[in-house]
């Protein structure tokens, strides 16, 4: 079952309010996704059925957005901003002190699957240069101090 | 003075958002009534027309002149439909978040009145992932405006009905452009569509449809309400209205700034972005985004609008400037840009698909202090075959244009990363 009895009910809800099946191509990937973290090969094929697209023409869609996660994310996804205004105001540093941090680099998970780092094209907050976003939380100007009371509470809330 | 900033008049400094009645309160919707009262369709479009409102999003287009190419209705009663342009990504650019974040109830106001000028009746807003708080304040502003009678059917007793919807977009800076946001609203990977025929004409599902910014439609209800001399008023050029400026960078206050069209460029920097901060000179300046060309100092004083930017030889764009320093290495900056647009670049048309990762590989080189001499040759072949002419939409031509003005006013930046074999501006 890709989705529960009850997911299934509000996913076909929102279905009825898309002008397609077509058209909801993205909106359906994003409601799987935001309930388990990525899309599966296996979510892939049930919305290929459920949406009336071929898997290949559904797979394009899906490589071609960078926020449909087909790979598994950690619990929290950092996401940092790479384009200019931050560049110019030194992103380099803060992605240096979240490699030390987590012991990883962009692009990857943490071994214990808590956390996925990625870049992501202007956040649309170069008033708060260099910005990420963790979760669904804007975040900037990046100091170490700030980075870290952000991780801070992510750890906390998974000790929890 | 409260009709000098219309659009941020409303937003409240610590930028929380308005509800439906403290809008109201400041004369929010009506506009909106005084349209479905004593207006005609065609009569808003001629007012905007007459505003000489342009698109805030980049292009400049005349909003009115594209309201007027939606055919008359005529017995057509299939869809319409108007769509805001809220996938804000053009690196530099922090404008509409600001206004969507700040006053929902401007941006739905303004939808309504360009439905009602188009005969639409369908709106959506077409919003990026990342504007999560922008996107969840304006679910609840619609929600409440559906409650007031403002969305739906027979608004305020008209007879106008429109149907509203807010489609969150998963990335991709190629979604905002306008005929690639259709095909993204449709369901599909985001390609550039081959113009004409023109959106107006046949867009969203083949449909008559207008793509706006969500800056220009915030204008609108100002310009309903206030009438087309008002707003020529507020400017202090041609050009006219206010701007939502935006400035970012090794600035003092980096922010965006609501001024009268043509405000120059150095009162902008100086006195609202507090000047450059301190132990930092200004060597340069893209004044709308990363696809625009580079201003040098001697273009402070321009007035800041669309046609004395164009003049100057570069763009207005989307008219939030990024500022280069004296500290900072202008090949580094353009590296990046352009390791941007090679990323974004949907692949669709050949010159943009491969010729972008060539010239990000190329730049990369030589900030490495691996460029050859003939390199700079190769950069600027690639700004001619990847200008206008050669493909679908203007993300390859918007990509080149730092390139060849930093080629242009910094050439011997790019020189001495070749001759020294190592970037200057990187230690030892």
């Amino acid at each position: 079952m890709v989705l529960t009895p009850e997911e299934l009910e509000l996913f076909d809800h929102g279905l009825s309010l898309e002008e397609n099946p077509r058209s909801a191509s993205v909106a359906a990937m994003k409601f799987i996704q935001d309930r388990r973290g990525w899309v599966s090969d296996e979510a892939m094929e049930w919305l290929s059925v459920k949406l009336g697209v071929s898997l290949s023409d559904l797979e394009s869609v899906a490589t071609f957005y960078s926020l449909v996660f087909r790979k598994p994310v950690g619990r929290h996804v950092i996401l940092m901003c790479d384009s200019v205004s931050c560049w110019v105001m030194g992103y380099e540093s803060a992605r240096e002190h979240i490699r030390r941090r987590l012991g990883i680099d962009v692009g990857q998970t943490t071994e214990d699957q808590r956390f996925t780092w990625l870049t992501i094209p202007c956040l649309g907050a170069c008033d708060m240069a260099p910005a990420m976003m963790v979760d669904e939380v804007l975040c900037g100007p990046l100091t170490p101090e700030l980075i870290d009371n952000v991780l801070d509470a992510c750890d906390e809330a998974d000790s929890e | 003075m409260t009709a000098e900033t219309p659009l941020t008049t409303g937003i409240r400094p610590n930028g929380d958002v308005l509800t439906l009645r403290e809008y109201e309160a400041i004369g929010g919707y009506r506009a909106l009534r005084k349209a479905l009262r004593e207006m005609a369709p065609s009569e808003v479009v001629d007012t905007v027309k007459e505003s000489g409102l342009r698109g805030r999003g980049g292009a400049g287009f005349s909003t009115g002149m594209k309201w007027g190419f939606v055919p008359e209705r005529n017995g057509d009663t299939g869809r319409r439909y108007l769509i805001a342009n809220g996938d804000e990504m053009e690196p530099g650019t922090f404008k509409d978040r600001l206004l969507i974040e700040g006053n929902p109830h401007q941006l739905i106001e303004g939808m309504l009145l360009a439905a009602y000028a188009i005969e639409a009746d369908f709106g959506y807003v077409f919003i990026r992932w990342a504007y999560r708080d922008a996107f969840l304040r304006l679910r609840r502003a619609a929600d409440e405006a559906r409650e007031a009678g403002y969305i739906g059917r027979d608004i305020l007793g008209s007879g106008f009905h429109l149907e509203f919807h807010v489609h969150v977009s998963a990335g991709r800076y190629m979604c905002g452009e306008e005929t690639a946001l259709l095909t993204s609203l449709q369901g599909g990977r985001a390609n550039p569509r081959s113009k004409p025929p023109f959106p107006p004409v046949a867009g969203l599902y083949g449909r008559p449809s207008v793509v706006q910014n969500i800056e220009t439609l915030c204008n609108v209800p100002h310009i309903v309400a206030n009438g087309a001399a008002w707003y020529h008023g507020l400017s202090l050029t041609e050009d006219a209205g206010t701007k939502l400026y935006g400035v970012s960078g090794k600035v003092e206050r980096p922010g965006i700034f609501e001024l009268p069209m043509g405000t120059p460029i150095r009162e902008i920097l100086e006195e609202h972005a507090g000047g450059m901060q301190d132990g930092y000179a200004l060597r340069g300046l893209l004044p709308g985004g990363a696809s625009t060309r580079f201003l040098v100092p001697e273009h402070l004083d321009l007035p800041m609008d669309f046609s004395h930017i164009q003049d100057a030889g570069s763009r207005f764009g989307t008219g939030t400037m990024i500022v280069l320093d004296h500290r900072t290495c202008p090949v580094g900056m353009v590296h990046n840009m352009e390791h941007f647009f090679a990323q974004e670049s949907c692949g669709w048309c050949t010159p943009c698909r491969d010729g972008l990762p060539w010239v990000e590989r190329t730049l990369a080189a030589i900030e490495r202090g691996e460029g050859r001499r003939d390199d700079l040759d190769v950069l600027q072949r690639h700004c001619k075959m990847l200008g206008p002419g050669y493909t679908f939409c203007a993300l390859a031509p918007g990509a080149v244009e730092p390139l060849s003005s930093a080629l242009e006013h910094f050439r011997e930046d790019f020189e001495s990363h070749i001759d020294k074999g190592r970037c200057p501006w990187r230690g030892i």
